[in-house]
């Protein structure tokens, strides 16, 4: 019972927009495609859907091949980033619309809108337009309409990428649960990191056409499988140090000496990419161990209980997470001290070479 | 208070002398021809509808005018339906040559309709239509069609692409989703294209007449024999004039909501 895109591949012209895509996206748990935007994953979806199709590979649904299967023709639904309703029509009937194409008698109609309308606390406005809507209760519409219809794949691309915070975060909590129920199978993109992980289910991470690794999401953003996950899952940016290890010794671009401690300590010899998240990085020394570099704060973004400063460090800008609001002003001199028992390496290739989780189980 | 009175009264200026020429038609529709030879007069002293009358009464000028606004009517109901899924396609699809093909449609209203009266007079003579109202109804398309597709592909163009795909997901088929959905979003626009097809059709006069000759002769043609047969009936030709004028006031008045919009949203 699920979505298989087998080799899936997309040209147009010359270029290669998705690449050899394999991915399989099962019933019932909330399938997080986490990419930045022009990742590919409105296009992921959009071939998904049937609403383009591929030029190489296989889509299967439940086992059976719908590669070419027309859009009108699919057992499918979409919800897109801007709010997309019928002008023309009031919200019941925008929410009733895919059971109208399909002439389901007018009191399984009813008692389907209703039953959405009330989901998504939409009853007071089913005789309104959407133009007379604010942008939250339209997005509501567009959900409602995707729900009513019981497809079997529903698209959610960005839903909630232009509603306002609080709206985002409320609905947010309700429609795992309203969709859950429908048993379909869910596909949810987003460019944020900390959204993938509130709806928690599986993750895939975009990446310039490609999945670049796809797994229950705390696990994918536990251990990024390569660089490009990692950086894909990492809000704010991932901040990543160039080092050669050679034996109990690693050297960093800029040709400081470090011993080989942490996530590097039982790696062979060679180049390593180590990337660490921002709640690794301390400004103020935790342990004697962790190496410290000496940079300039650049800028500071207080977020009420959390400050982000970025700190210049010379071989590149890293963003370091201090609890409270802390004043950092930029041109101010501060050490970054790196946690490298919580960091992750990467092969010059990209992909992992070590993990604080690989160490635990090792 | 000065800052709203200075625009007032260029406002009034401008609508005195927008509007003269056509006050001083109805002016002398109202009055005699030797009350007209006789001097000018800012309004008509005794006033008179036997102009008007006369044209009523007379089967010619009446038959000219249900012609006129047969082939008007023709016209633009085939212009706009041809335009609509052209406007749509050109808009929407991605075909070979579709750039060339949207300019190329221009090019029919690059050269003057004039070019086009003797091809059009032996193409209709040929197949039987010459002399009818579908003539010069077809005639009209040369310029109707492409200032039709023109507007329309604007209005096309501001309906999110969205609204198509999420009614295919829905399960509309191609034709209802035109005509259900897509259609009342382009109400206005396809508003406006009317009334420009309407109003190119009703002012043009060359292909009109040329290609009728008795039966179904345009009234602007009427117009030009009335008076190269008795002289010249100068509050005859006026009050025909002011009546070439009503269908147009009644189009706009009818659109008029839809044209305030219509300039406002999209290509016009």
């Amino acid at each position: 019972m699920s979505l298989v895109l087998d080799n899936i591949g997309l040209r147009a012209g010359a270029t290669t927009i998705i690449d050899g895509m394999s991915l399989t996206l099962r019933r019932g748990v909330m399938n997080v495609l986490l990419g930045p935007t022009l990742a590919g994953k409105t296009t992921m979806m959009r071939l998904m859907a049937g609403l383009d199709q591929p030029t190489a590979g296989r889509l299967l649904l439940d086992g059976k091949d719908v590669t070419g299967l027309p859009v009108r023709k699919r057992s499918v639904a979409m919800v897109y980033q801007q709010f997309v309703n019928y002008p023309s029509l009031t919200v019941f009937e925008n929410i009733a619309s895919p059971l109208r194409v399909a002439r389901l008698p007018t009191a399984e109609i009813e008692s389907r809108v209703r039953h959405a309308a009330s989901l998504l606390r939409l009853e007071p406005l089913l005789q309104r337009m959407p133009a007379q809507l604010s942008g939250g209760q339209q997005q509501r519409t567009a959900i409602a309409r995707a729900l009513v219809k019981r497809a079997d794949l529903v698209l959610l691309d960005e839903p909630l990428a232009n509603l306002d915070y609080k709206l985002r975060e409320e609905l947010r909590e309700q429609l795992p649960p309203i969709f859950a129920e429908t048993n379909a199978i869910l596909v949810y993109a987003t460019t944020e990191p900390t959204e993938a992980l509130l709806l928690g289910g599986e993750t895939a991470t975009v990446w310039q056409g490609r999945v670049t690794q796809h797994g229950p999401t705390s696990r994918v953003y536990r251990q990024p499988a390569n660089l490009a996950a990692a950086r894909v899952f990492s809000d704010p940016p991932l901040n990543e140090l160039a080092v050669d290890k050679r034996g109990a010794e690693v050297i960093t671009a800029a040709g400081r000496r470090l011993p080989s401690s942490g996530v590097l300590a039982n790696l062979p010899d060679g180049h390593y990419t180590v990337g660490f998240r921002c709640d690794d990085a301390a400004l103020t020394r935790e342990s004697a161990s962790a190496p410290g570099f000496a940079g300039v704060v650049a800028v500071t973004e207080l977020s009420g209980t959390e400050s982000f400063v970025h700190v210049d460090v010379g071989i590149g800008t890293w963003v370091c997470l201090v609890r409270g609001v802390h004043d950092w002003q930029p041109g101010a001199a501060a050490e970054v001290s790196v946690d490298m028992h919580r960091a992750f390496a990467f092969d010059p290739a990209g992909n992992l070479a070590a993990s604080p989780a690989m160490a635990q189980t090792a | 208070m000065r800052s709203t009175i200075a625009p007032r009264i260029s406002l009034i200026i401008y609508l005195l002398a927008l509007m003269l020429p056509v006050y001083w038609l109805i002016n002398l529709s109202l009055r005699t021809n030797a009350d007209i030879m006789s001097g000018m007069a800012l309004w008509p002293h005794h006033p008179t509808l036997a102009k008007y009358r006369a044209i009523f009464a007379d089967p010619t000028w009446v038959h000219a005018f249900g012609v006129s606004l047969s082939y008007v009517a023709i016209n633009t109901v085939i212009s706009v339906s041809v335009a609509l899924p052209a406007a749509y396609a050109f808009n929407r699809y991605r075909f070979v040559g579709d750039k060339h093909l949207f300019f190329w449609l221009f090019t029919n209203l690059m050269a003057p309709s004039a070019v086009f009266a003797l091809p059009f007079f032996n193409l209709f003579y040929a197949v039987g239509l010459f002399d009818t109202v579908w003539a010069v109804a077809l005639a009209h398309c040369l310029f109707n069609v492409p200032l039709a597709v023109w507007i329309l592909e604007g209005f096309v163009g501001g309906v999110p692409r969205e609204i198509d795909e999420t009614a295919a997901i829905d399960g509309y088929s191609f034709p209802r989703f035109f005509l259900r959905l897509f259609l009342p979003l382009i109400a206005n626009g396809i508003g406006v294209t009317a009334f420009f097809c309407f109003m190119f059709s009703w002012v043009e006069q060359l292909l009109a007449t040329t290609l009728t000759s008795s039966n179904a002769l345009p009234f602007a043609a009427v117009m030009t024999r009335s008076y190269s047969a008795s002289g010249m009936d100068w509050s005859l030709l006026a009050a025909a004039g002011v009546l070439t004028m009503v269908p147009g006031a009644v189009v706009i008045w009818f659109v008029r909501n839809h044209i305030a919009k219509g300039f406002a949203l999209g290509r016009v």
